[in-house]
């Protein structure tokens, strides 16, 4: 079914709304975040990113992209993935945004709404995360690369990174053994609230509702 | 003053010698830590990547907890260190935020009223503890050491709390009032990467290879660093950027903590030593442990 496909000047289809009315709302709750509206497209973050030279979209595109209505390339870009959240861009932008944080809502959409470039690993390392760190309470790293490499399907790649390990596990540096919070089931009462929390948003924050127009609910001749 | 001591899954596992070192500094200063009963993972850069509310609430418990006994609450990763307090800040700002958290701690009887601050240890040991007073507790001088002093970027930003974002001078104090001398590192706050080690190698070694190209070529002996992962990324990986990049590197990767423990007389055990992969040899030591 095609969604719009008469599409006046600056409108956006059903997608590109509901992107927008989400990633409003995240960056609402990022002190600070409506700044985003005063960008003056200088480019100091783009120059101060230790990385943007590997983006395909630079974090000053990032926001143009944004104020033009066009989330969805963002998403399909892997800028999001390789920020490594150092915060240069932020200390440094002449209008104060805070760009590490709004990039950081835009990798929460793309892992809510699964809005990947095509071979990235970074959900499966995300997931693992989240799996190790819920059961133990604390941070797993043999653990974490076991289920990384297995939900990738790469195991041959943790072959590979044996001799390192070998290095790191003989100066006493790999923990074997997960360590954990003694109050585990406590924690998993806590996570289990925190889960219900998490998807409550306030009604103004809701994607717009679609209404079907004439022609989308005519019944097919 | 006692105050409380969050150790984070780093220094427990990957990065004890960063823990062994910060303790024996502070126990060798006279001054008490308390490690928080049964902390648990601030979340990592990882967690608020995937979802805010349970981040929050994953880092928010350790405030809490902190908050029952008191005082400061010391985070000796630099990782930690801020995401413990960009959480303070998000609560601080965010009432509705504040609220899903404080319910979500209810299921275990905690809460948490913003009343924690967080600290980095070098932070207190500079600025509360004091120059004179480690000075007067230094056995050996660092005279002749050249050190590249690396802070990293989560240590002073986004926040700045105890030092300034673009060319912070805590860390150089302390070594040059221990009589080591600092050379020429531009690279003071440029990032390692971090997590990207994991996730795309290629940039990850790239951004550690300039940073210990910039300390060679400042002819430091070492570099000494404010965070486990930046540690690891320059330490662990050498020899993996030696291959990528041709290059000859033999850099030793110091906690600054570990150098101020040997400047307070420790051993190489109490030290830690034994777990830098680059060794840490004579230029440092001075065939003295």
């Amino acid at each position: 079914m095609a969604l719009n496909t008469s599409k006046e000047p600056g409108a956006l289809d059903k997608k590109e709304s509901e992107l927008r009315a989400t990633f409003l709302y995240q960056v609402s709750n990022i002190p600070g975040g409506d700044k985003i509206k005063k960008c003056i497209q200088c480019g100091t973050c783009s120059g101060s990113c230790p990385v943007s030279y590997t983006m395909d979209i630079p974090p000053r595109e990032i926001i143009a992209l944004f104020r033009a209505g066009d989330l969805e390339s963002i998403f399909n870009s892997r800028t999001i993935w390789i920020c490594a959240s150092c915060y240069a861009c932020t200390v440094r932008c002449p209008m104060g945004i805070k760009v590490t944080d709004i990039l950081y809502a835009l990798k929460r959409m793309a892992m809510e709404k699964h809005l990947f470039p095509k071979k990235l690993p970074v959900f499966a390392l995300s997931k693992s995360f989240v799996t190790m760190t819920n059961l133990f309470g604390r941070g797993y790293e043999v653990g974490l690369l076991v289920l990384y490499y297995l939900k990738t399907k790469k195991p041959l790649k943790l072959i590979a990174l044996a001799p390192f390990g070998l290095r790191m596990f003989i100066k006493g540096r790999i923990g074997l053994f997960p360590k954990m919070v003694k109050r585990r089931k406590q924690l998993a009462e806590i996570l289990k609230e925190a889960e219900i929390m998490e998807v409550i948003v306030p009604v103004t924050a809701l994607p717009p509702v679609h209404t079907p127009s004439k022609e989308e609910s005519r019944l097919p001749a | 003053m006692a105050y409380g001591y969050y150790p984070g899954c780093s220094l427990e596992s990957s990065s004890k010698c960063y823990d062994w070192s910060t303790r024996y500094v502070f126990k060798a200063l006279g001054q008490e830590l308390r490690e928080l009963e049964d902390w648990n993972c601030c979340g990592a850069t990882m967690y608020m990547s995937i979802k805010e509310t349970i981040s929050l609430v994953f880092s928010a418990r350790n405030l809490a907890l902190a908050e029952k006994t008191g005082g400061d609450l010391i985070a000796p990763c630099s990782s930690c260190y801020t995401i413990l307090n960009k959480t303070n800040k998000i609560l601080k700002d965010n009432f509705v935020l504040k609220a899903k958290v404080d319910q979500s701690l209810k299921r275990d009887g905690l809460k948490y009223n913003l009343g924690v601050k967080v600290r980095h240890p070098l932070d207190v040991l500079v600025n509360d503890i004091g120059l004179e007073k480690i000075l007067a507790k230094t056995t050996r001088s660092l005279k002749g050491i050249k050190i590249a002093q690396y802070y990293g970027c989560q240590i002073v930003r986004p926040d700045g709390v105890f030092d300034d974002k673009e060319n912070p001078t805590t860390m150089d104090r302390l070594f040059e009032a221990l009589g080591a001398q600092n050379v020429y590192f531009p690279m003071k706050v440029r990032c390692c990467g971090g997590m990207l080690m994991t996730t795309f190698p290629e940039v990850a070694l790239k951004l550690n290879k300039e940073i210990i190209e910039w300390a060679t070529e400042g002819g430091a002996d070492c570099v000494v660093t404010t965070c486990p992962l930046c540690q690891i990324n320059l330490d662990g990986y050498q020899n993996k950027i030696n291959k990528k990049f041709n290059t000859k590197f033999k850099m030793p990767i110091l906690f600054f903590t570990q150098l101020l423990a040997f400047a307070l007389g420790a051993n190489r055990d109490q030290i830690g030593f034994s777990q830098n992969l680059v060794p840490v040899g004579k230029e440092i030591t001075g065939g003295q442990i």
